[in-house]
């Protein structure tokens, strides 16, 4: 496994990791408000419903795209990603934007579970078990999406699909041992590291892309390869804490 | 068919996010290289391609701070 596969695979555990935090404190509020067994079913049919999501979607991405199109699509969706985390997390590091908080999270979820009306089926309570549905899936086909993208992009499905299993395996482990919601995460670092990784990789990719739209469809290279990853990561990190220095210091002035 | 609707906002906001302007941007700037391809060199596509992104995020995280 060479240094650019290790870094995937940090970023794919970092960014489940994330996720994973998230979806677990809905499915502990659920759980604690309206019993397990609702959503230990809802999280189940999630799990069904995200494994038939990533065939499908792993199949398509990999039997119809050539690798420059793959390159272009995946790369520029990774961007997307990538720029949107970093813009939300340069925001709250500056404090422009209110920090993720999960433990008012598990607050306002468990206050709207307490409300609403218990309707079962089949002795599963249909709130619990459509809110925990709902969660796992949503936080589940964000990880989904970064596994498939790193994974087909770097030739490494199999160990993308390991780091966000270990990733939900720790995740669980944790939970079901404080039985609380995981508000010591340092959620903003991680996914500011992640935003920073999703960008450098989609820079890369989605212009070395751009190569599909010239005869014979094959990507252009950057020069030195993965030393220019390493000079992308490295400006992309410089600019992102010069945004953060700038923005704090007008926010401290328009205080004072 | 709620299902779907949830689906479909939910792609919305994990694809568009927040800010539009930056996913249109990086559509923008990609199908301007693609329309240089065959105009410049290809290492000054690359880090011309990657220099316009930055400033082009930089401004937008500049004005979403700044803004009252």
């Amino acid at each position: 496994v060479d240094s650019t596969t290790t870094a995937l695979l940090g970023s794919v555990f970092v960014a489940s990791l994330v996720e994973f935090v998230e979806a677990f404190t809905i499915v502990l509020a659920m759980g604690v408000t309206r019993g397990w067994r609702s959503a230990l079913a809802g999280t189940a049919a999630a799990l069904v419903a995200l494994a038939g999501f990533t065939a499908v979607l792993g199949y398509g991405i990999q039997t119809w795209l050539p690798e420059a199109l793959l390159k272009l699509v995946i790369g520029g969706l990774l961007l997307i990603l990538g720029l949107q985390w970093l813009r939300k997390a340069v925001l709250r590091s500056s404090g422009h934007k209110a920090l993720h908080d999960e433990e008012a999270e598990y607050a306002e979820q468990q206050e709207a579970a307490a409300r609403a009306e218990r309707t079962t089926y089949a002795g599963i309570d249909a709130f619990g078990f459509l809110v925990s549905f709902k969660g796992v899936f949503l936080e589940g086909v964000e990880v989904v999406v970064i596994v498939i993208t790193f994974g087909l992009t770097a030739d490494s499905l199999g160990l993308a699909i390991a780091a966000a299993a270990v990733a939900g395996v720790l995740v669980t482990a944790i939970g079901i041992a404080l039985r609380k919601p995981m508000a010591a995460v340092p959620e903003n670092t991680l996914k500011y590291v992640v935003g920073l990784m999703l960008t450098t990789f989609g820079t890369f990719w989605s212009l070395e892309g751009v190569g599909y739209f010239r005869s014979g469809h094959d990507s252009i290279e950057w020069p030195g390869d993965t030393w220019s990853l390493l000079a992308l990561l490295t400006v992309w990190f410089l600019l992102t804490r010069a945004l953060v220095a700038a923005l704090s210091r007008d926010r401290a002035e328009v205080s004072a | 068919m709620r299902l779907l609707r949830v689906l479909g906002a939910f792609f919305y906001d994990l694809i568009v996010g927040d800010d539009w302007r930056i996913t249109a941007y990086v559509v923008v700037v990609l199908a301007l290289a693609a329309l240089l391809l065959g105009a410049i060199a290809h290492t000054a596509l690359l880090v011309g391609g990657a220099v316009v992104l930055m400033v082009g995020f930089a401004a937008a995280v500049v004005r979403d701070g700044t803004k009252p």
